[in-house]
């Protein structure tokens, strides 16, 4: 019963929120409702039992990800009449995308099978109440020994597109000095001070 | 708990739960805001006992009652929004500061068992928590509509971000160390192994505590409302109400660090030495007289270090504290396959 309710809750917030970040008017709240929606489909991965994916799903995509986007769309100059106008012109193409992607969808749900290389993934410890594993460790055992090399090779994957990024927005500024921590920090007394005998009425 | 029995009967186990469950958030929370008021009295008091000052002294007997006059003078004034503030956001921020401050304590065991919900995940589910803090922020300074408020909003999303990831690598030490995300299995680990604080995690004690207080936007790391040059940075347009909320979210979630503290490092409820005099003492108090001394170091480096210079706060996050978090992962994690000490499951269910 309770749940149903929190399941109904989340469900209708979600949607809500997913046709708000569409069609507020605001960028900035269109972001705010996307986080809105991250945030109880979360809400939806919790009730389904699967937490450590619910928690993943807020520190990766609210906590980093979407603060981005908000600073992005904070920062950007946007005219909201001028972004307003080509709307409705993209809705039929919106529509059809969406219809074609749902039929999709059903498409694969109806012939849905569990592929033959993912026996083993299914016979791994599964969470329940019988052999008391969390669902953490349900999934650390299939990620880190079943699919150990195609987990590495997204890890490389991820690497390779954050080196790129630094890489593209690297530059070299001549002429900048920069603070050197160590510099500072291995200046003796004797390096910057000089004691000078002045004799009195000679001066230096 | 005897709510739950006398209810169960005639409204049924689902309902009794919701309603003996509400009913006792209300009361941990009520009881979480009055030591609050005091441990902001106690931060006040400390403050002005380094400079040589009394600190507040009038209301009541030393002061004691000086939070609850200034709720009440907050809450009777006038609360004023900005002409040009975009009035939904700029309401909604401190709201969600309070909330999710106040929502991470669900999770945060004050004794064995004494927790409200005892989830598999529930370090994971405090730093997911804590990483929503900086949306209150963020809100708010956007919807002031104002130059400080902004520029302290986007300082301190900048700050929070940086230093969440060397205090995420941190917990990984720890729940490395301790073989589990549950926080009630974190400390019975300690009752075998030791408080983590003497092990190999001494380092990321340490750099917890730093990133905690950078996570706080407290002192020295207070860049986000630094007077001196922001004015009071996002809470520059706040008044009365309103910013007695982001006033209570910051040192709700400043108590939750000093609880995470204790829990990760100091053996949460664990008395300090396992003598049947001290293990006769609940746990509760042992845990509550923890996180007041680590408060108590919260309030002395407010009052003792002076204010980081942003580059500094930025290159102490990721040229610093990343690094070295990095490495101990790397360590711990080698340490328990070389040796094998792998941690064995308490069993706290």
């Amino acid at each position: 019963m309770l749940i149903a309710i929190a399941f109904y809750l989340f469900a209708a917030i979600t949607i809500a929120a997913a046709v708000m970040v569409v069609a507020s008017r605001n960028p900035v709240h269109s972001v705010l409702f996307l986080i809105l929606a991250f945030f109880s489909a979360a809400g939806l991965f919790m009730l389904a039992g699967a937490e450590f994916l619910a928690l993943i799903l807020i520190v990766v995509y609210v906590g980093a990800v979407a603060v981005l986007f908000l600073f992005v769309v904070m920062m950007l100059d946007i005219d909201i009449a001028e972004l307003r106008q080509g709307v409705l012109d993209y809705v039929p193409l919106g529509a059809l995308i969406g219809i074609i992607m749902l039929i999709e969808i059903s498409m694969a749900l109806g012939v849905w099978a569990f592929a033959p290389e993912a026996g083993g993934a299914v016979a791994s410890p599964w969470p329940d109440a019988v052999s008391k594993i969390t669902n953490t460790e349900a999934i650390g055992h299939v990620l880190y020994s079943q699919f150990i090399y195609v987990f590495q090779a997204s890890g490389l994957v991820l690497l390779v597109a954050m080196i790129g990024a630094i890489v593209l927005t690297l530059r070299d500024r001549p002429g900048v000095r920069r603070q050197s921590v160590a510099a500072q920090v291995g200046r003796r007394r004797e390096d910057g001070v000089e004691l000078k005998d002045v004799k009195p009425g000679q001066g230096l | 708990m005897i709510l739950y029995d006398a209810l169960s009967g005639w409204l049924g186990n689902e309902w009794a739960w919701l309603i003996s469950n509400v009913v006792s958030i209300l009361l941990f929370i009520v009881v979480l805001l009055v030591m609050i008021a005091y441990i902001l009295l106690a931060d006040r008091k400390i403050w002005a006992a380094v400079m040589l000052r009394r600190g507040p002294n009038v209301v009541g007997a030393f002061g004691l009652l000086q939070s609850f006059a200034d709720l009440l003078k907050f809450v009777f004034k006038e609360s004023v929004i900005p002409a040009g503030a975009n009035k939904g956001v700029f309401l909604l921020a401190p709201l969600i500061t309070v909330t999710l401050a106040l929502g991470a304590w669900a999770v945060v065991p004050i004794d064995k068992g004494w927790v409200f919900a005892d989830i598999n995940v529930g370090i994971l589910y405090i730093f997911a928590i804590s990483s929503l803090g900086v949306y209150g922020i963020i809100m708010g300074g956007w919807a002031s509509n104002s130059k400080y408020p902004f520029l302290g909003s986007l300082r301190s999303a900048a700050q929070m971000v940086s230093y969440e990831v060397s205090i995420g690598l941190v917990i990984i030490t720890v729940l490395l160390w301790a073989g589990s995300l549950n926080l009630t299995e974190i400390v019975e680990q300690q009752r075998v192994h030791g408080w983590n604080v003497f092990t190999l995690l001494f380092p990321m004690f340490i750099i917890f505590f730093i990133s905690a207080l950078a996570e706080t936007n407290r002192p020295p790391f207070d860049l986000p409302e630094a007077e001196s040059e922001l004015v009071a940075g996002y809470q520059v347009e706040y008044s009365s109400t309103p910013y007695l909320l982001f006033m209570l979210g910051e040192y709700v979630s400043i108590v939750l660090m000093c609880a995470m503290t204790t829990i990760l490092f100091l053996g949460g409820w664990l008395p300090p030495l396992n003598i049947g005099f001290l293990n006769a003492v609940p746990g509760v108090i042992w845990f509550v007289i923890k996180v007041w001394m680590v408060f108590f170091m919260f309030a002395m480096v407010k009052t003792i270090v002076p204010r980081y210079r942003y580059d500094q706060l930025m290159r102490l996050g990721w040229k610093v504290f990343l690094p070295v978090s990095l490495l101990w992962v790397i360590l711990v994690a080698g340490y328990l396959v070389t040796t094998g000490s792998f941690p064995v499951p308490v069993g706290v269910h």
